[in-house]
Protein backbone atom coordinates (compact mmCIF):
# COMPACT_ATOMS: atom_id res chain seq x y z
CA UNK A 1 0.00 0.00 0.00
CA UNK A 2 1.24 3.64 -0.90
CA UNK A 3 0.02 6.93 0.11
CA UNK A 4 0.41 10.20 -1.71
CA UNK A 5 -0.03 13.57 -0.72
CA UNK A 6 1.50 17.29 -1.52
CA UNK A 7 1.94 19.46 1.06
CA UNK A 8 4.52 22.48 1.90
CA UNK A 9 5.55 22.15 -1.91
CA UNK A 10 6.21 18.80 -1.85
CA UNK A 11 5.05 15.57 -3.68
CA UNK A 12 5.11 13.13 -1.01
CA UNK A 13 4.98 9.37 -1.42
CA UNK A 14 4.75 6.59 1.36
CA UNK A 15 5.25 3.15 1.42
CA UNK A 16 3.45 1.79 3.97
CA UNK A 17 5.00 -0.86 4.46
CA UNK A 18 8.75 -0.75 3.78
CA UNK A 19 8.49 2.63 5.67
CA UNK A 20 10.04 4.19 2.94
CA UNK A 21 9.93 8.13 1.91
CA UNK A 22 9.42 9.75 -1.46
CA UNK A 23 9.79 12.94 -2.44
CA UNK A 24 8.92 12.71 -6.15
CA UNK A 25 8.36 15.42 -9.22
CA UNK A 26 4.71 15.84 -10.64
CA UNK A 27 5.55 13.31 -13.37
CA UNK A 28 6.69 10.19 -11.28
CA UNK A 29 3.56 11.46 -8.78
CA UNK A 30 1.22 10.70 -11.53
CA UNK A 31 2.88 7.46 -12.56
CA UNK A 32 2.86 6.36 -8.74
CA UNK A 33 -0.91 6.92 -8.77
CA UNK A 34 -1.54 4.60 -11.65
CA UNK A 35 1.36 2.20 -11.21
CA UNK A 36 -0.88 -0.95 -9.96
CA UNK A 37 -3.76 -0.31 -11.95
CA UNK A 38 -2.17 -0.21 -15.61
CA UNK A 39 -0.55 -1.36 -17.93
CA UNK A 40 2.92 0.14 -18.72
CA UNK A 41 1.64 1.43 -22.40
CA UNK A 42 -1.39 2.63 -20.90
CA UNK A 43 0.51 4.54 -18.14
CA UNK A 44 2.95 6.42 -21.02
CA UNK A 45 -0.20 7.15 -23.02
CA UNK A 46 -1.94 9.07 -20.40
CA UNK A 47 0.71 10.66 -19.29
CA UNK A 48 1.54 11.76 -22.58
CA UNK A 49 -1.94 13.23 -23.44
CA UNK A 50 -1.71 14.75 -19.36
CA UNK A 51 1.74 16.90 -20.50
CA UNK A 52 1.01 17.09 -24.45
CA UNK A 53 1.75 20.84 -24.26
CA UNK A 54 4.87 20.64 -22.11
CA UNK A 55 7.44 20.45 -24.12
CA UNK A 56 10.55 19.59 -21.17
CA UNK A 57 8.29 16.74 -20.44
CA UNK A 58 9.61 14.27 -23.69
CA UNK A 59 8.28 10.52 -23.99
CA UNK A 60 11.95 9.26 -22.61
CA UNK A 61 11.23 11.59 -19.77
CA UNK A 62 7.90 9.32 -19.00
CA UNK A 63 9.95 5.75 -19.46
CA UNK A 64 12.88 6.55 -17.56
CA UNK A 65 10.59 7.70 -14.95
CA UNK A 66 8.56 4.32 -15.06
CA UNK A 67 11.72 2.30 -14.83
CA UNK A 68 12.52 4.32 -11.58
CA UNK A 69 9.44 3.41 -10.23
CA UNK A 70 9.75 0.08 -10.87
CA UNK A 71 13.03 -0.11 -9.88
CA UNK A 72 11.77 0.92 -6.34
CA UNK A 73 9.08 -1.43 -6.78
CA UNK A 74 11.23 -4.32 -7.05
CA UNK A 75 13.92 -3.09 -4.48
CA UNK A 76 10.76 -3.40 -1.57
CA UNK A 77 10.62 0.12 -1.70
CA UNK A 78 7.46 0.72 -3.34
CA UNK A 79 4.14 -1.32 -3.31
CA UNK A 80 5.99 -3.76 -0.33
CA UNK A 81 3.05 -6.15 0.21
CA UNK A 82 2.08 -6.56 3.99
CA UNK A 83 3.48 -10.03 5.38
CA UNK A 84 3.44 -8.57 8.53
CA UNK A 85 0.03 -10.03 10.16
CA UNK A 86 1.84 -13.75 11.33
CA UNK A 87 4.04 -11.85 13.27
CA UNK A 88 0.89 -9.60 15.22
CA UNK A 89 0.56 -11.30 17.78
CA UNK A 90 4.58 -12.36 18.69
CA UNK A 91 5.73 -9.44 20.69
CA UNK A 92 2.90 -9.98 22.76
CA UNK A 93 3.38 -13.87 23.15
CA UNK A 94 6.94 -13.25 23.68
CA UNK A 95 6.79 -10.88 26.67
CA UNK A 96 3.62 -12.02 28.04
CA UNK A 97 3.14 -11.48 31.69
CA UNK A 98 5.72 -8.48 31.31
CA UNK A 99 4.12 -5.24 32.79
CA UNK A 100 6.62 -2.42 31.84
CA UNK A 101 4.72 0.83 32.54
CA UNK A 102 2.18 1.67 35.57
CA UNK A 103 0.08 4.99 35.01
CA UNK A 104 -0.14 5.32 39.46
CA UNK A 105 -3.43 7.16 39.89
CA UNK A 106 -1.83 8.60 43.03
CA UNK A 107 -4.88 11.19 43.86
CA UNK A 108 -8.52 11.05 42.54
CA UNK A 109 -9.20 14.39 43.02
CA UNK A 110 -8.35 17.12 41.57
CA UNK A 111 -8.42 21.43 42.90
CA UNK A 112 -9.65 22.26 39.62
CA UNK A 113 -12.88 21.67 38.17
CA UNK A 114 -12.42 21.17 34.53
CA UNK A 115 -15.86 20.26 32.87
CA UNK A 116 -14.06 18.45 29.53
CA UNK A 117 -12.26 16.13 32.25
CA UNK A 118 -12.38 12.85 30.90
CA UNK A 119 -11.55 11.83 34.69
CA UNK A 120 -14.47 13.56 35.90
CA UNK A 121 -12.47 16.02 37.52
CA UNK A 122 -10.27 13.17 39.04
CA UNK A 123 -12.67 11.33 40.26
CA UNK A 124 -13.19 8.61 37.94
CA UNK A 125 -17.13 8.53 38.10
CA UNK A 126 -16.30 7.04 41.72
CA UNK A 127 -15.69 8.70 45.58
CA UNK A 128 -12.49 10.64 45.57
CA UNK A 129 -9.43 9.07 47.40
CA UNK A 130 -5.57 9.45 47.58
CA UNK A 131 -3.24 6.32 47.31
CA UNK A 132 -1.28 5.31 50.85
CA UNK A 133 2.68 4.48 50.67
CA UNK A 134 1.70 1.03 51.48
CA UNK A 135 -0.26 0.68 48.46
CA UNK A 136 2.26 3.12 46.24
CA UNK A 137 5.34 0.54 47.59
CA UNK A 138 3.11 -2.42 46.63
CA UNK A 139 2.20 -1.59 42.85
CA UNK A 140 5.80 -0.92 42.85
CA UNK A 141 6.87 -4.00 43.99
CA UNK A 142 4.51 -5.55 41.78
CA UNK A 143 6.10 -3.92 38.63
CA UNK A 144 9.02 -5.34 39.65
CA UNK A 145 8.11 -8.50 40.18
CA UNK A 146 6.38 -9.09 37.19
CA UNK A 147 8.44 -6.90 34.43
CA UNK A 148 10.42 -10.01 33.80
CA UNK A 149 14.11 -8.85 32.35
CA UNK A 150 12.99 -5.75 31.06
CA UNK A 151 15.09 -2.88 32.34
CA UNK A 152 13.56 0.69 32.17
CA UNK A 153 10.30 0.96 33.75
CA UNK A 154 7.95 3.51 33.46
CA UNK A 155 6.08 4.99 36.28
CA UNK A 156 3.78 8.09 35.59
CA UNK A 157 2.03 9.86 38.61
CA UNK A 158 -1.46 10.75 37.14
CA UNK A 159 -4.45 11.68 38.67
CA UNK A 160 -6.62 13.95 39.45
CA UNK A 161 -4.08 16.28 40.59
CA UNK A 162 -0.89 14.46 41.85
CA UNK A 163 0.49 17.02 43.72
CA UNK A 164 -2.80 16.68 46.21
CA UNK A 165 -0.92 14.07 47.32
CA UNK A 166 2.96 15.09 46.96
CA UNK A 167 4.67 13.17 49.69
CA UNK A 168 3.56 10.03 48.89
CA UNK A 169 4.74 10.60 45.06
CA UNK A 170 8.36 11.46 46.81
CA UNK A 171 8.49 8.57 49.44
CA UNK A 172 7.66 6.23 46.25
CA UNK A 173 10.16 7.87 44.40
CA UNK A 174 12.24 7.37 47.07
CA UNK A 175 11.42 3.76 47.81
CA UNK A 176 12.40 2.61 44.06
CA UNK A 177 15.30 4.36 43.93
CA UNK A 178 16.26 2.36 47.28
CA UNK A 179 15.31 -0.94 45.36
CA UNK A 180 16.24 -0.73 41.52
CA UNK A 181 19.50 -1.28 41.75
CA UNK A 182 19.52 -4.91 43.51
CA UNK A 183 16.44 -6.07 40.50
CA UNK A 184 18.71 -4.14 37.90
CA UNK A 185 15.85 -1.70 37.31
CA UNK A 186 15.89 2.05 35.75
CA UNK A 187 12.68 3.50 37.30
CA UNK A 188 11.68 6.34 34.80
CA UNK A 189 9.13 8.44 36.35
CA UNK A 190 7.22 11.19 34.57
CA UNK A 191 4.66 13.50 36.89
CA UNK A 192 1.52 15.11 35.23
CA UNK A 193 0.14 18.21 37.15
CA UNK A 194 -2.14 21.33 36.70
CA UNK A 195 0.22 23.47 38.24
CA UNK A 196 -1.73 24.82 40.98
CA UNK A 197 0.81 23.45 43.79
CA UNK A 198 3.66 23.83 42.30
CA UNK A 199 6.40 25.19 44.73
CA UNK A 200 10.74 25.17 45.22
CA UNK A 201 9.96 21.69 46.86
CA UNK A 202 8.08 20.63 44.09
CA UNK A 203 10.13 22.13 41.45
CA UNK A 204 14.09 20.70 42.55
CA UNK A 205 12.04 17.22 43.17
CA UNK A 206 10.81 16.64 39.91
CA UNK A 207 13.55 18.39 38.02
CA UNK A 208 15.62 15.66 39.82
CA UNK A 209 13.89 12.94 39.60
CA UNK A 210 10.72 12.78 36.76
CA UNK A 211 12.05 12.34 33.34
CA UNK A 212 9.40 14.07 32.10
CA UNK A 213 6.68 16.78 33.42
CA UNK A 214 3.64 16.72 31.59
CA UNK A 215 2.67 20.42 32.44
CA UNK A 216 -1.30 21.36 31.47
CA UNK A 217 -2.03 24.65 29.95
CA UNK A 218 -4.29 25.18 27.02
CA UNK A 219 -2.68 28.11 25.45
CA UNK A 220 -4.76 31.70 25.69
CA UNK A 221 -5.95 32.81 29.28
CA UNK A 222 -9.45 33.62 28.01
CA UNK A 223 -9.34 29.86 26.05
CA UNK A 224 -7.70 28.14 29.66
CA UNK A 225 -9.94 29.41 31.97
CA UNK A 226 -12.93 28.45 29.86
CA UNK A 227 -12.64 24.76 31.17
CA UNK A 228 -9.65 24.98 33.94
CA UNK A 229 -11.46 26.65 36.74
CA UNK A 230 -11.25 25.95 40.22
CA UNK A 231 -14.48 25.11 42.79
CA UNK A 232 -15.26 28.64 43.39
CA UNK A 233 -14.96 29.23 39.44
CA UNK A 234 -11.86 31.48 39.19
CA UNK A 235 -9.76 30.45 35.89
CA UNK A 236 -6.34 29.36 36.67
CA UNK A 237 -4.26 30.94 34.19
CA UNK A 238 -2.02 33.68 36.29
CA UNK A 239 -1.57 31.65 38.93
CA UNK A 240 -0.09 28.88 37.14
CA UNK A 241 1.65 30.03 34.25
CA UNK A 242 4.59 31.61 36.58
CA UNK A 243 5.01 28.59 38.13
CA UNK A 244 5.81 26.57 34.98
CA UNK A 245 8.17 29.12 33.82
CA UNK A 246 10.27 29.01 36.74
CA UNK A 247 9.83 24.95 36.48
CA UNK A 248 10.49 24.76 33.06
CA UNK A 249 13.58 27.22 33.59
CA UNK A 250 14.95 25.33 36.16
CA UNK A 251 14.26 21.79 34.40
CA UNK A 252 17.95 22.57 32.55
CA UNK A 253 16.80 21.24 29.32
CA UNK A 254 14.97 18.06 30.80
CA UNK A 255 12.22 16.56 29.15
CA UNK A 256 8.92 18.16 29.65
CA UNK A 257 5.65 19.15 27.74
CA UNK A 258 3.00 22.21 28.07
CA UNK A 259 0.43 20.17 26.94
CA UNK A 260 -3.46 21.56 26.14
CA UNK A 261 -6.46 20.66 25.02
CA UNK A 262 -8.76 21.96 22.22
CA UNK A 263 -12.37 21.83 22.23
CA UNK A 264 -15.05 23.57 20.04
CA UNK A 265 -14.40 26.40 21.68
CA UNK A 266 -11.07 26.66 20.42
CA UNK A 267 -10.65 24.85 17.25
CA UNK A 268 -8.25 27.63 16.24
CA UNK A 269 -6.19 26.04 18.70
CA UNK A 270 -2.88 27.83 16.30
CA UNK A 271 -3.24 30.52 18.72
CA UNK A 272 -2.96 28.41 21.97
CA UNK A 273 0.63 26.84 20.31
CA UNK A 274 1.78 30.64 19.63
CA UNK A 275 0.77 31.82 23.15
CA UNK A 276 2.42 28.60 24.56
CA UNK A 277 5.77 30.28 22.65
CA UNK A 278 5.41 33.51 23.95
CA UNK A 279 5.53 32.57 27.14
CA UNK A 280 9.35 30.85 26.42
CA UNK A 281 8.02 27.41 26.33
CA UNK A 282 9.68 25.62 23.78
CA UNK A 283 8.16 21.51 24.34
CA UNK A 284 4.27 21.34 23.93
CA UNK A 285 1.27 19.12 23.26
CA UNK A 286 -2.06 20.33 22.34
CA UNK A 287 -4.65 17.36 22.11
CA UNK A 288 -7.84 17.22 20.61
CA UNK A 289 -10.85 16.86 23.53
CA UNK A 290 -12.14 13.38 23.62
CA UNK A 291 -15.85 13.06 24.60
CA UNK A 292 -19.33 12.04 23.46
CA UNK A 293 -20.03 13.43 20.60
CA UNK A 294 -23.54 15.61 22.17
CA UNK A 295 -21.13 16.89 24.50
CA UNK A 296 -21.04 20.97 24.47
CA UNK A 297 -16.89 20.77 24.08
CA UNK A 298 -17.07 18.06 21.37
CA UNK A 299 -15.67 18.96 17.46
CA UNK A 300 -17.88 19.80 15.35
CA UNK A 301 -17.31 18.61 11.26
CA UNK A 302 -17.20 23.07 10.83
CA UNK A 303 -14.61 22.51 13.56
CA UNK A 304 -12.87 19.40 12.08
CA UNK A 305 -12.01 21.42 8.92
CA UNK A 306 -10.79 24.23 10.72
CA UNK A 307 -8.32 22.14 12.71
CA UNK A 308 -7.35 20.50 9.81
CA UNK A 309 -5.81 23.59 8.39
CA UNK A 310 -4.60 24.40 11.66
CA UNK A 311 -2.75 21.29 11.65
CA UNK A 312 -1.09 22.80 8.18
CA UNK A 313 -0.03 25.76 9.43
CA UNK A 314 1.25 24.51 12.88
CA UNK A 315 3.47 22.42 10.31
CA UNK A 316 4.77 25.50 8.31
CA UNK A 317 4.86 27.29 11.79
CA UNK A 318 7.16 24.77 12.75
CA UNK A 319 9.01 25.38 9.51
CA UNK A 320 9.21 28.98 9.79
CA UNK A 321 11.06 29.00 13.48
CA UNK A 322 13.34 26.52 12.12
CA UNK A 323 14.64 28.91 10.30
CA UNK A 324 14.95 31.72 12.62
CA UNK A 325 17.02 29.67 14.74
CA UNK A 326 13.87 29.29 17.40
CA UNK A 327 12.62 25.98 17.18
CA UNK A 328 9.93 24.07 18.78
CA UNK A 329 8.68 20.35 19.46
CA UNK A 330 5.05 19.74 18.71
CA UNK A 331 4.93 16.26 20.55
CA UNK A 332 2.81 14.63 17.44
CA UNK A 333 5.14 15.61 14.63
CA UNK A 334 7.89 14.12 16.81
CA UNK A 335 8.83 11.38 13.80
CA UNK A 336 12.31 9.93 13.74
CA UNK A 337 12.42 8.44 10.01
CA UNK A 338 15.58 6.11 10.59
CA UNK A 339 15.11 5.27 14.68
CA UNK A 340 11.65 5.16 14.84
CA UNK A 341 9.97 1.47 16.04
CA UNK A 342 10.30 -1.88 14.74
CA UNK A 343 7.84 -3.91 13.42
CA UNK A 344 6.90 -5.86 16.43
CA UNK A 345 6.02 -2.44 18.02
CA UNK A 346 4.34 -1.33 14.97
CA UNK A 347 1.59 -3.55 14.89
CA UNK A 348 1.33 -5.02 18.43
CA UNK A 349 -1.15 -2.61 19.46
CA UNK A 350 -0.88 0.19 22.25
CA UNK A 351 -0.05 -2.22 25.08
CA UNK A 352 -3.01 -1.41 27.19
CA UNK A 353 -4.18 -4.13 29.96
CA UNK A 354 -1.14 -6.24 28.76
CA UNK A 355 2.53 -4.12 29.23
CA UNK A 356 0.60 -1.08 30.70
CA UNK A 357 -1.39 -0.53 33.04
CA UNK A 358 -3.03 2.04 35.72
CA UNK A 359 -3.68 1.22 39.65
CA UNK A 360 -6.30 2.92 41.53
CA UNK A 361 -5.25 4.27 44.84
CA UNK A 362 -7.15 1.37 46.46
CA UNK A 363 -4.58 -0.87 44.03
CA UNK A 364 -7.00 -1.99 41.76
CA UNK A 365 -5.33 -2.74 38.39
CA UNK A 366 -7.52 -1.40 34.83
CA UNK A 367 -5.62 -1.84 31.20
CA UNK A 368 -5.30 1.87 31.20
CA UNK A 369 -6.57 4.97 32.86
CA UNK A 370 -9.32 5.42 30.54
CA UNK A 371 -10.70 2.31 31.71
CA UNK A 372 -10.57 3.28 34.98
CA UNK A 373 -14.43 3.45 36.74
CA UNK A 374 -15.95 0.97 34.35
CA UNK A 375 -16.11 -2.39 36.41
CA UNK A 376 -16.20 -4.52 34.37
CA UNK A 377 -12.53 -3.35 33.10
CA UNK A 378 -10.78 -3.92 36.43
CA UNK A 379 -8.41 -6.46 35.71
CA UNK A 380 -7.15 -7.70 39.69
CA UNK A 381 -5.62 -5.98 42.06
CA UNK A 382 -1.87 -5.46 42.82
CA UNK A 383 -1.39 -8.08 45.30
CA UNK A 384 -3.20 -11.38 43.29
CA UNK A 385 -2.30 -9.85 40.05
CA UNK A 386 -4.22 -10.01 37.01
CA UNK A 387 -7.47 -12.25 37.80
CA UNK A 388 -9.66 -11.13 35.05
CA UNK A 389 -7.80 -13.22 32.71
CA UNK A 390 -10.92 -13.09 29.90
CA UNK A 391 -10.73 -9.41 29.87
CA UNK A 392 -6.64 -9.23 29.42
CA UNK A 393 -6.88 -11.83 26.68
CA UNK A 394 -9.02 -9.30 25.25
CA UNK A 395 -6.30 -7.13 25.43
CA UNK A 396 -3.84 -8.97 24.12
CA UNK A 397 -5.76 -9.55 20.84
CA UNK A 398 -5.93 -5.86 20.49
CA UNK A 399 -3.29 -5.71 17.73
CA UNK A 400 -3.23 -3.95 14.49
CA UNK A 401 -5.01 -6.62 12.63
CA UNK A 402 -7.69 -6.94 15.51
CA UNK A 403 -9.03 -3.21 13.73
CA UNK A 404 -10.95 -4.02 10.73
CA UNK A 405 -10.97 -0.83 9.40
CA UNK A 406 -7.37 -0.27 10.17
CA UNK A 407 -6.14 -3.07 6.75
CA UNK A 408 -7.29 -0.55 4.27
CA UNK A 409 -5.52 2.39 6.49
CA UNK A 410 -2.40 3.68 5.18
CA UNK A 411 -1.39 5.03 8.86
CA UNK A 412 -2.08 1.99 10.55
CA UNK A 413 2.33 0.97 11.14
CA UNK A 414 2.42 4.88 12.67
CA UNK A 415 -0.90 4.14 15.26
CA UNK A 416 -0.43 0.66 15.78
CA UNK A 417 -4.78 0.45 15.79
CA UNK A 418 -4.64 3.32 17.71
CA UNK A 419 -6.18 4.21 21.37
CA UNK A 420 -8.49 1.28 22.90
CA UNK A 421 -9.84 3.31 25.30
CA UNK A 422 -11.22 6.21 22.38
CA UNK A 423 -12.51 2.77 20.08
CA UNK A 424 -14.18 1.30 23.31
CA UNK A 425 -15.55 4.34 24.07
CA UNK A 426 -16.61 5.49 20.33
CA UNK A 427 -17.92 1.31 19.62
CA UNK A 428 -18.21 -0.29 22.21
CA UNK A 429 -15.55 -2.48 21.18
CA UNK A 430 -11.33 -2.18 21.82
CA UNK A 431 -10.76 -3.54 18.64
CA UNK A 432 -13.44 -0.92 17.03
CA UNK A 433 -11.96 2.76 15.69
CA UNK A 434 -12.55 6.61 17.23
CA UNK A 435 -13.00 7.99 13.41
CA UNK A 436 -13.05 11.52 14.17
CA UNK A 437 -9.67 10.51 16.20
CA UNK A 438 -8.25 9.27 12.78
CA UNK A 439 -9.13 11.64 10.83
CA UNK A 440 -6.99 13.67 13.06
CA UNK A 441 -4.33 11.39 13.83
CA UNK A 442 -3.70 10.75 9.34
CA UNK A 443 -3.51 14.74 9.25
CA UNK A 444 -1.31 14.93 11.95
CA UNK A 445 1.36 12.25 10.62
CA UNK A 446 1.12 13.91 7.12
CA UNK A 447 2.48 16.95 8.39
CA UNK A 448 4.78 15.55 10.30
CA UNK A 449 6.46 13.35 7.37
CA UNK A 450 6.49 16.61 5.90
CA UNK A 451 8.62 18.42 8.46
CA UNK A 452 11.00 15.60 8.75
CA UNK A 453 10.97 15.52 4.67
CA UNK A 454 12.33 19.61 4.78
CA UNK A 455 13.96 19.19 7.42
CA UNK A 456 16.17 15.92 5.45
CA UNK A 457 16.78 18.53 2.69
CA UNK A 458 18.47 21.19 4.33
CA UNK B 1 16.65 12.52 -14.97
CA UNK B 2 16.01 11.68 -11.44
CA UNK B 3 12.26 11.61 -10.57
CA UNK B 4 12.61 10.61 -7.19
CA UNK B 5 14.38 11.21 -4.05
CA UNK B 6 13.88 8.57 -1.43
CA UNK B 7 14.43 9.78 2.45
CA UNK B 8 16.71 7.74 4.56
CA UNK B 9 14.20 5.36 6.73
CA UNK B 10 14.31 2.63 8.86
CA UNK B 11 13.41 -0.74 6.74
CA UNK B 12 10.31 -1.90 8.38
CA UNK B 13 10.71 -5.36 6.16
CA UNK B 14 14.30 -5.66 7.68
CA UNK B 15 13.05 -4.73 11.52
CA UNK B 16 11.38 -7.64 11.47
CA UNK B 17 14.57 -10.08 11.18
CA UNK B 18 15.54 -8.69 14.82
CA UNK B 19 13.72 -5.82 15.61
CA UNK B 20 11.24 -7.36 19.10
CA UNK B 21 13.30 -7.09 21.79
CA UNK B 22 10.43 -4.77 24.04
CA UNK B 23 12.45 -2.51 25.52
CA UNK B 24 10.89 0.60 23.70
CA UNK B 25 8.45 3.07 25.85
CA UNK B 26 4.92 2.18 26.41
CA UNK B 27 3.08 3.68 23.77
CA UNK B 28 0.81 5.97 26.27
CA UNK B 29 3.33 6.77 28.42
CA UNK B 30 4.23 10.50 27.16
CA UNK B 31 2.23 13.71 26.60
CA UNK B 32 -0.85 12.26 25.37
CA UNK B 33 -2.79 9.96 27.03
CA UNK B 34 -6.00 10.37 24.68
CA UNK B 35 -4.67 8.80 21.69
CA UNK B 36 -1.92 6.68 20.46
CA UNK B 37 1.40 7.13 18.12
CA UNK B 38 3.96 4.74 18.21
CA UNK B 39 5.92 6.86 15.27
CA UNK B 40 7.05 9.60 17.68
CA UNK B 41 8.78 6.96 19.84
CA UNK B 42 12.17 5.91 19.83
CA UNK B 43 13.77 2.57 19.43
CA UNK B 44 15.73 1.86 22.76
CA UNK B 45 17.85 -0.99 20.89
CA UNK B 46 20.36 1.14 19.53
CA UNK B 47 22.43 -1.77 17.74
CA UNK B 48 19.33 -2.96 15.83
CA UNK B 49 17.44 0.43 14.97
CA UNK B 50 19.50 0.68 11.85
Amino acid sequence: MIHQYKQGGYNIVLDICSGSVHVVDEVAYDIIGMFEEKSRGEIIAAMKEKYADRSDITETDLEECYEQVEGLKKAGKLFAPDTFEPMAGALKEKTAGVVKALCIHIAHTCNLNCAYCFASQGKYQGERAIMSLEVGKRALDFLIENSGSRHNLEVDFFGGEPLMNWDVVKEMVAYARSIEKEHNKNFRFTLTTNGLLIDDDVIEFANKEMSNVVLSLDGRKEIHDRYRVDYAGNGSWERIVPKFQKLVEARGGKNYYMRGTFTHANPDFLKDIQQMLDLGFSELSMEPVVCAADDPSALTEEDMAVVMDQYEKLAELMLQRDKEGKPFTFYHYMIDLTGGPCIYKRISGCGSGTEYMAVTPWGDLYPCHQFVGDEKFRLGDIWKGVTNTEIQQEFAACNVYAHPECRDCWARLYCSGGCAANAYHATGSVTGIYEQGCRLFRKRMECAIMVAVDRAFR
Amino acid sequence: MEHIKTIETRNLCESAKNGGCGECQTSCQSACKTSCGIANQQCENAEESK
